[in-house]
């Protein structure tokens, strides 16, 4: 008797537990892209490290880079009903049909880095850094150092990616306006530290052990740490004959800085789930329009002992 | 075989012209001639070579550095290809073996212990595939397809076993492997002439090159004649993991960090183009180890003369497929048949 009246006290305090974290706890699915570079993983670390802190349930789904498991995984979020979905798109083409299913399903979807194509009334808003702005940052730190006279060799990211295509616009904005400012060569090295050390190694002996170069712009850190062994074992001496200005600022790129081998790094947030989860919450709860587009500023780090 | 065109030579002058052309070394060596050729002229001083911080420096020499990681897996692939096998999974070892490099230099292994690991985990890859292939008797390409998928993965894995998402790592040892020099000359380039010497004898002047060829071009035929074709695939499979093994101590020794996701990327396909540059052919029963090395230089002579072309980076691929098929093209036996009667015709 006694046994059946504890365990049915245990029962309606276990259900009225469940249904308190059900009414109060937000569910967000969070469909990320893969686990690729440094970058990427710290950005699934924080995201899940923030929801814990805010009391958030959070469904995280790992895409490996693929289109098609994305897609798969935002269907299961839209099966499960969860609150909110946010996703870092693997591509930014095809999202109309699955995107138009979360809203007939009055889930309201956020995009997390990189932009989709096509109606952009089919979700809330999207929440990142400005690569273009990150690219006008390291100009304008490129140019104020050479006080506007510098020829620069670019490390490009991957062809056609947008992180590469906005950053380069930006930087171009910046050196445009300076005549003296002139990008000399120009290649991809993939976004990898490898592919940064190739493309560098091939520069430095179409330009004679970068005679005449001031400045090497690198889309990401990993290029420009490659860049630096590069130019190491050419004999020369980064971030004091050349100046070395990049964007990600990863804790590699911080040793380099404070060994001086690099001379700034604009930096790419990836703790932002504290940017990210007021504004899904705070969305939730009103439903107020948002802007299409919130930025995440960024900011610029440079070594304490600059160059030249 | 591999002395066909010496025997033709040695008649008259019109067919030693014939057998000049219809050598299989003449339309890499083309290419490769054009490549340079196009060089010299939007490049000058390409080819210039000083010594730079105690070694050899220049294009040509970058075009030889860079191009031993993909030759050696272009090496142990040729050996694969010629028991009529594929081994699509080089790549993914490179990314397993960079990762337990720095993995076990992280635990404090010495430094030669970790060599001694990270070729002994390539040769499980390598024994892995055989398995497959000789034993459960899967079609090579889904066989090593497995590893090659999964691979990258395993590298993530053991990254993540420390806690590093892309560590990095100090080992003059194993670095000096990858970028330091002997003499004038750099280490990783003495220590790939060395290996293929050795693959070499072993495939031209012993016989089990002959039992390797013999597998692969009538697999029927050599188990007739009672060769164990079980241990012939194993050995081909264990010979290409030691050879991407290498490859991967290279790579991930030049970089000192461990990127799974990226290293040796696509370095597979490479390979392969290099073998079928080299004249070998999918269908097995040739190793041409020697060719193979010609079509490796062509592929990292085009990506070199690329890089410091100043081409805008979209053009890379485009420039890189139109020559690889000008090139196959050119091998192509009834274009060539094509091409010599015309010069026959041409003659009163």
């Amino acid at each position: 008797m006694k046994i059946a009246k504890w365990l049915g006290g245990a029962a309606i305090a276990a259900t009225l537990v469940l249904a308190g974290s059900s009414a109060f706890a937000v569910t967000i699915g969070f469909s990320q892209v893969g686990d690729e570079g440094d970058w990427r993983p710290a950005f699934s670390k924080d995201m899940q490290e923030e929801a814990k802190k805010e009391g958030i349930d959070l469904k995280f789904a790992d895409a490996q880079g693929k289109e098609e498991e994305q897609l798969k995984a935002v269907r299961a979020f839209i099966a499960q009903k969860v609150d909110a979905i946010i996703i870092a798109p693997v591509v930014t083409t095809g999202w109309g049909q699955v995107l138009a299913e979360a809203k007939k399903a009055n889930i309201p979807v956020f995009l997390a880095d990189r932009d989709v194509e096509g109606d952009k009334s089919l979700f809330v808003a999207r929440i990142s850094a400005d690569f273009n702005l990150e690219g006008k940052l390291a100009g304008a730190w490129l140019a104020q150092a050479s006080k506007g006279n510098c020829k620069i060799v670019e490390l490009q990211g991957t062809v056609g990616s947008a992180p590469a295509i906005e950053r380069k616009k930006g930087f171009e904005a910046v050196t445009s306006l300076f005549p003296d400012m002139k990008i000399v060569k120009s290649q991809s090295g993939d976004f990898t530290t490898e592919g940064g050390k190739k493309v560098m190694e091939a520069f430095i002996k179409a330009t004679d052990n970068l005679k005449g170069i001031c400045g090497v712009f690198a889309h990401n850190d990993n290029m420009q740490l490659g860049a630096i062994q590069a130019m190491k074992e050419a004999g020369l001496k980064p971030g004091k004959d050349v100046l070395m200005v990049s964007v990600d600022y990863v804790p590699a790129m911080k040793e380099a800085l404070a060994a001086g081998d690099a001379n700034a790094s604009v930096e790419l947030r990836s703790a932002i789930g504290k940017y990210i989860y007021p504004v899904v919450t705070q969305y939730l709860q009103d439903h107020k329009e948002l802007p299409k587009w919130i930025v995440i500023p960024s900011d610029l780090h440079a070594a304490k002992t600059a160059g030249n | 075989m591999k002395h066909a065109g010496n025997v033709e030579a040695e008649t008259q002058p019109a067919s030693r012209l014939r057998a000049i052309f219809t050598h299989r070394a003449i339309w890499p060596v083309i290419a490769l001639a054009l490549i340079f050729l196009v060089d010299g002229i939007i490049s000058p001083g390409f080819f210039q070579i000083r010594v730079v911080e105690g070694r050899l420096f220049g294009n040509l020499i970058d075009i030889l550095y860079r191009a031993t990681p993909t030759a050696l897996v272009a090496i142990g692939m040729a050996v694969v290809i010629g028991t009529k096998g594929i081994d699509l999974s080089v790549g993914a070892i490179i990314a397993i073996v960079g990762a337990v490099i720095t993995w076990r230099i992280h635990a404090g292994d010495p430094h030669g212990l970790v060599l001694l690991i990270a070729l002994a985990v390539a040769l499980v890859c390598g024994l892995w595939n055989g398995f497959l292939v000789a034993v459960l008797d899967i079609q090579p390409i889904i066989a090593t397809l497995i590893l090659m998928t999964s691979g990258r993965g395993i590298g993530l894995m053991i990254n993540l076993l420390y806690g590093g998402t892309n560590p990095s790592f100090t080992s003059p040892f194993l670095q000096g492997l990858s970028v330091g020099h002997i003499g004038l000359i750099p280490t990783r380039l003495v220590l790939f002439g060395a290996i293929f010497l050795a693959l070499w004898l072993l495939v031209r002047r012993t016989a089990f090159g002959l039992l390797l060829e013999a597998v692969g071009g009538n697999p029927a035929a050599a188990r007739i004649v009672g060769i164990n074709a079980r241990l012939v695939i194993y050995s081909a499979y264990l010979i290409s993991g030691f050879c991407a093994g290498w490859a991967g101590v290279v790579l991930a020794a030049d970089t000192h960090t461990s990127d799974p996701v990226s290293i040796g990327l696509y370095v597979e396909l490479d390979a392969i183009l290099a073998v079928v540059i080299g004249g070998g052919s999918l269908a097995g029963g040739r190793i041409y180890l020697g060719m193979t090395l010609l079509g490796v230089l062509v592929i990292q002579a085009l990506t070199t003369s690329i890089l410091t072309s100043g081409l805008p980076p979209e053009y890379n691929l485009v420039v890189k497929a139109v020559v690889v098929l000008v090139v196959l093209l050119l091998q192509s036996a009834n274009l060539r048949a094509a091409l010599y009667r015309m010069f026959a015709r041409a003659k009163p």
